[in-house]
């Protein structure tokens, strides 16, 4: 009897190369609990019975394309839409054996903190489902959390990856910025995407993202990764750590997550780090703003091509013109249009240099000021997310409240910087994540850093409720 | 508030958006809000500032012009919601491309 | 007559490159081929798809712009040129906007007062539109309702835009300018430039203003321009109207008309004021071009002589018309290299020589040069039946110039024709594939000449008269 609640993909690993279990066993023991659990948790948009592939499973957020299973992005407008090409990195899944469960629930392309701006039904946080699993990818790390998959890959923007991972209590990691292709990936903000593995272990996590990582023909922008060292170390010892104030102590924190960082922090110290508090003065304060201008700006474009033509959802209109914009209206959410129409204000006549033009120089303020701390620091440590996992609908009618999930994320995400989150406690019983951020190429060392931090810790990832 | 009734009309009709009356009041009003948090950003004097349009560095990312195998015609079309004499079909454009 | 007006126009043109594959995506370029038989994923705009720019396209447009006297960016970015055709496969164009490869250039048109130096703002490199065809309705070409068929195989081709300042006066400066720069880029290799064929194409702007003021006034926009016919009559016909519109006391509206091919007319744009609001993004899927020194040192080493420095250079010895005909019909080079009465051989290679349609590139220069020194003397005929015989390899004119011979090519002439008719069994046999029995006609023309006859030439013509 397989335990997928316990069970990491390493363990899978083993399970499958000491012939204990078969890959169609293992494949059997997750459609089993996906039976059990997700009709609860709705986790996946759609399951694949048969996929190819002799190695550990996985689960793929549906903005991955995949050949031959629809793909949706969370999205009306894409409904029935089945890519005639893999991306890249599912493709990279399919040659190392990982063989597709199926494909996770996420906010319409991937805007959101809570997948409840998915088109077809938010999911549902396996340590309570009245409460969000976090967002946008948050059918998988749910998914993940509850046993439904060994690992997933998710997406991360302003936080798509490492909030959810929070929520659920799992570890999630947003890697450098073109380490992983986004070939094949259905785009909301170029300059932001980036694909990364979320699982219950940083071993794990080391692991699927040597399997998704390495410089693709396909991306412009991706470049070489140093090899991936799968981590051993269980100290600290040497590494120099800054705690950004702002980060730690910005508005909105709830104290239990303050409480479960600094207890981390704590740890950090007797594991042999250096921990000293610094400061990112202007990130933190106006990594919001520069985001929702520049996110929504690269989204109003990427989302220009959704017009009824040659794939997705049509409505019937009598013209050409007409038919595109009931098509756009009918088949897109009420957060795309937000940001749609959020970014082609902030690019329109007029506005540019005040909105676009403006954000543009304050990346670059982020992005100095960064550098500059990490002439100082490995590693900054913050919590992941203010808070917990709240309750469904908390956010919903007020769009600035849910923006608020990611502003710990950000800063190092508008950066292009790497970033894993790991579950560093409880707070009111539900899990609070921490996030290691580093310079371009460290995730070897957040790796290693983590994982000491990991056993350290000793979170256990099974949901109370389940165990 | 930071945004009109007609400059969220304006800018729906360069998004092909076409708005219920509804949605416009509703957009107005939540849009409004948003532009007056993100305009936090004018808030910094960067004149001397370059902008940052991009995390990378890269320059010079190009491919040989050798061709690879387009689609087959069956795929190329398969996701069309409308086709006719293998191209894809929509009613009449306004305006001749 | 524009008499006390004088016209001002910028020209604004599209050169198709003729690389093999198109611009972001290796799709071989589709002229010709099945209606999108030509496509992938990247040119048809699917979700996930990224660009990869072609690197033969950014070297010849570096070219280019080298032979327009254009400056070579040391840094250039591609735009993303939003605008609502279906056409377009992403909903917007990649282009260039604020830094394109190549700007502030030169290009010499000799004229017969003086050179005429008009101004190249910029040649930037773009990707073309899918093609639409309208069909059904009212006029349509096929009956039913009217609707919209696209090809997207043109979709993605390489584009050069090259704007020109406004420093054409007349509708003929205009087109001599169009034949000057359509020479360059065929000599340059980059492409057919067949306007006929929509390979080059050009937009007009026209404005007109009293003789002796440098305002510049309003404008009207003349697009799809496919032939230098029309172009020289397209800008003559808004010349005067719009001189006729300022005579009567009224204004000049801005406009822009479409050049319809099918009626030969121009007809106003219907445009929402929307869709002239590109809201340019600088393409986040795309990393800069910085153009190495080394290379533009290369390509400029490979210039060949510009157009109008050959024409002012070949203009003592002929006149600016001849001169002018020669170089922009790619035929001065075999002019300079055959000897003789400059006059005489130019009239030959612009005329007879065109007329027998012999590639000009594959001619000996010194056998026409004896063809030419004696076409007086020599029958017409037998100068005619020389030029058809000019382009073969080993083509020599003496042949053609033996007292005998040419008596014979005279007299023969008939008498082959007879002979032929005498048989009319063996000359089918012979065109059945009898190829052996050739020895048999010239057998029977000796005959008719008592072996006068050169039986090089009487086999010559038989072979014409037979094959
Ligand atoms: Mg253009
Ligand atoms: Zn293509």
């Amino acid at each position: 009897m397989i335990d997928t609640l316990r069970l990491t993909a390493e363990d899978a690993m083993g399970l499958l190369e000491r012939g204990e279990v078969s890959a169609a066993e293992l494949r059997g023991a997750y459609f089993d609990a996906i039976r059990e659990r997700d009709g609860e948790l709705h986790c996946y948009l759609r399951l694949v019975e048969d996929a190819p592939g002799e190695g550990v499973p996985i689960a793929l957020k549906d903005i991955i394309g995949t050949e031959g299973v629809e793909t949706t992005a969370g999205s009306k407008i894409l409904a029935g839409y089945v890519p005639v090409y893999d991306s890249t990195v599912a493709a990279r899944c399919k040659a190392a054996g990982l063989s597709l469960l199926g494909k996770t629930n996420t906010d319409e392309f991937a805007m959101g903190s809570s997948t409840e701006n998915s088109a077809f039904g938010p999911s549902h946080n396996p340590w309570d489902p009245t409460r969000v699993p976090g967002g946008s990818g948050g059918g998988s790390a749910a998914a993940v959390a509850a046993g439904l998959a060994p690992w997933a890959l998710g997406s991360d923007t302003g936080g798509s990856i490492k909030q959810p991972a929070s929520l659920c209590g799992i570890v999630g990691l947003r890697p450098t910025y073109g380490t992983v292709s986004r070939y094949g990936i259905v785009a909301f903000a170029s300059s932001l995407d980036q694909v990364g593995p979320t699982t219950k272990t940083v071993r794990d996590c080391a692991l699927l993202y040597r399997v998704i990582a390495g410089r693709d023909p396909c991306d412009s922008t991706t470049v070489e990764v140093p090899p991936v060292e799968l981590p051993e170390a269980e100290d600290l010892a040497g590494l120099r750590i800054g705690i950004p104030r702002e980060l730690n102590e910005a508005e909105g924190i709830e104290p239990g997550v303050a409480a479960a960082v600094r207890h981390a922090i704590d740890l950090a110290q007797s594991l042999g780090a250096e921990v000293e508090e610094c400061s990112l003065p202007r990130s933190v304060e106006y990594g919001l703003a520069c985001y929702y201008i520049i996110a929504p700006a690269e989204a109003s474009s990427n989302l220009a091509r959704y017009d009824g033509v040659r794939y997705g959802f049509r409505a019937e209109g009598a013209g050409f013109e007409e038919q595109v914009e009931l098509t756009r209206d009918e088949g897109f959410g009420d957060e795309p249009k937000r940001r749609i129409m959020l970014g082609a204000y902030a690019l329109s006549a007029g506005y540019y240099e005040a909105y676009y033009g403006q954000a543009q120089k304050v990346r670059r303020v982020i992005a100095d000021e960064h550098a500059a701390l990490f002439e100082r620091y490995d590693l900054l440590l913050s919590p992941t997310s203010p808070t917990v996992a709240f309750e469904l609908g908390e956010k919903t009618a007020n769009p600035l409240a849910m923006y608020l999930s990611d502003v710990l994320t950000i800063p190092a995400n508008m950066a292009g910087l790497p970033g894993l989150s790991i579950p560093c406690g409880l707070s009111e019983g539900l899990p609070v994540g921490l996030q290691l951020v580093g310079p371009q190429l460290s995730e070897n060392l957040l790796f290693r850093a983590g994982h000491a931090l990991e056993r350290a810790i000793g979170f256990d990832y099974v949901p109370e409720r389940l165990r | 508030m930071a945004i009109t009734r007609e400059q969220v009309l304006h800018v729906a009709a360069l998004a092909r958006l076409e708005l219920s009356d509804e949605e416009v009041d509703r957009f107005t009003e939540q849009l409004g809000a948003i532009l007056d948090a993100v305009s936090k950003v004018s808030e910094l004097d960067l004149s001397d500032v370059e902008p940052l349009s991009h995390p990378l560095d890269l320059v010079n990312v190009w491919a040989e012009d050798v061709s690879r195998p387009s689609l087959p015609l069956a795929a190329a079309l398969a996701n069309a919601p409308e086709s006719e004499d293998d191209h894809f079909r929509v009613p009449p454009t306004g305006t001749a491309a | 007559m524009t008499g006390s007006w004088e016209p001002v126009i910028g020209l604004e043109i599209h050169v198709q490159l003729k690389t093999r594959t198109k611009m972001f995506c290796r799709c071989e370029s589709g002229f010709g081929a099945g209606a999108n038989t030509h496509t992938c994923p990247i040119c048809l705009g699917h979700p996930g798809s990224l660009p990869v720019p072609n690197a033969k396209a950014v070297e010849w447009t570096i070219k280019l712009g080298l032979a327009l006297g254009c400056e070579i960016a040391d840094h250039a970015i591609f735009h993303r040129k939003h605008y609502p055709y279906p056409d377009l496969a992403k909903g917007y164009q990649i282009s260039q906007y604020d830094v394109p490869l190549c700007a502030n250039g030169r290009f010499v048109v000799p004229g017969s007062d003086g050179d005429n130096e008009i101004g190249i703002v910029r040649a930037h490199l773009e990707e073309d539109a899918a093609k639409s065809v309208h069909v059904g309705g009212a006029g349509g070409r096929i009956g039913g309702a009217a609707h919209t068929l696209i090809d997207y195989n043109r979709g993605g081709t390489p584009l050069v835009e090259i704007v020109t300042q406004p420093d054409l006066h007349s509708a003929d400066d205009a087109k001599r300018f169009l034949q000057l720069l359509r020479q360059t880029v065929v000599e340059l290799g980059i492409s057919d430039a067949e306007m006929e064929k929509g390979v080059l194409r050009a937009d007009a702007n026209v404005s007109v203003r009293p003789r002796g003021s440098d305002e510049l006034r309003t404008r009207t926009e003349l697009k799809n321009m496919n032939s230098f016919s029309f172009i020289a009559r397209g800008i003559d016909a808004e010349i005067a109207r719009q001189i006729a519109v300022w005579e009567s006391g009224a204004e000049v509206v801005q406009q822009t008309y479409d050049y319809d091919p099918d009626t030969d007319t121009l007809t106003p744009r219907r445009t929402k004021e929307e869709a002239e609001d590109y809201r340019y993004l600088p393409d986040p899927d795309l990393v800069p071009i910085e153009p190495p020194a080394e290379l533009v040192e290369r390509l400029r080493a490979e210039l060949p002589e510009a157009p109008g420095a050959r024409i002012r250079r070949l203009e003592p010895e002929l006149d600016l018309e001849l001169a002018e005909g020669l170089v922009t019909t790619g035929r001065d080079r075999l002019y300079e290299r055959t000897p003789g009465d400059r006059r005489a051989v130019a009239n030959v290679v612009m005329n007879q020589l065109a007329a027998a349609g012999v590639d000009p590139e594959v001619v000996d220069g010194e056998q026409l040069g004896k063809l030419v020194e004696a076409r007086e003397r020599i029958p017409r005929a037998a100068f005619v039946e020389a030029l058809a015989h000019a382009g073969e390899p080993g083509f020599e004119a003496e042949r053609y110039l033996g007292e005998a011979s040419v008596a014979d090519v005279d007299e023969l002439g008939p008498l082959v024709a007879e002979v032929l008719a005498a048989h009319p069994d063996e000359v089918a046999a012979y065109r059945g594939g009898k190829q052996g029995l050739l020895g048999f006609f010239v057998g029977q023309v000796m005959q008719r000449t008592e072996g006068k006859a050169d039986a090089k030439i009487v086999n010559e013509l038989l072979r014409n008269a037979l094959g």
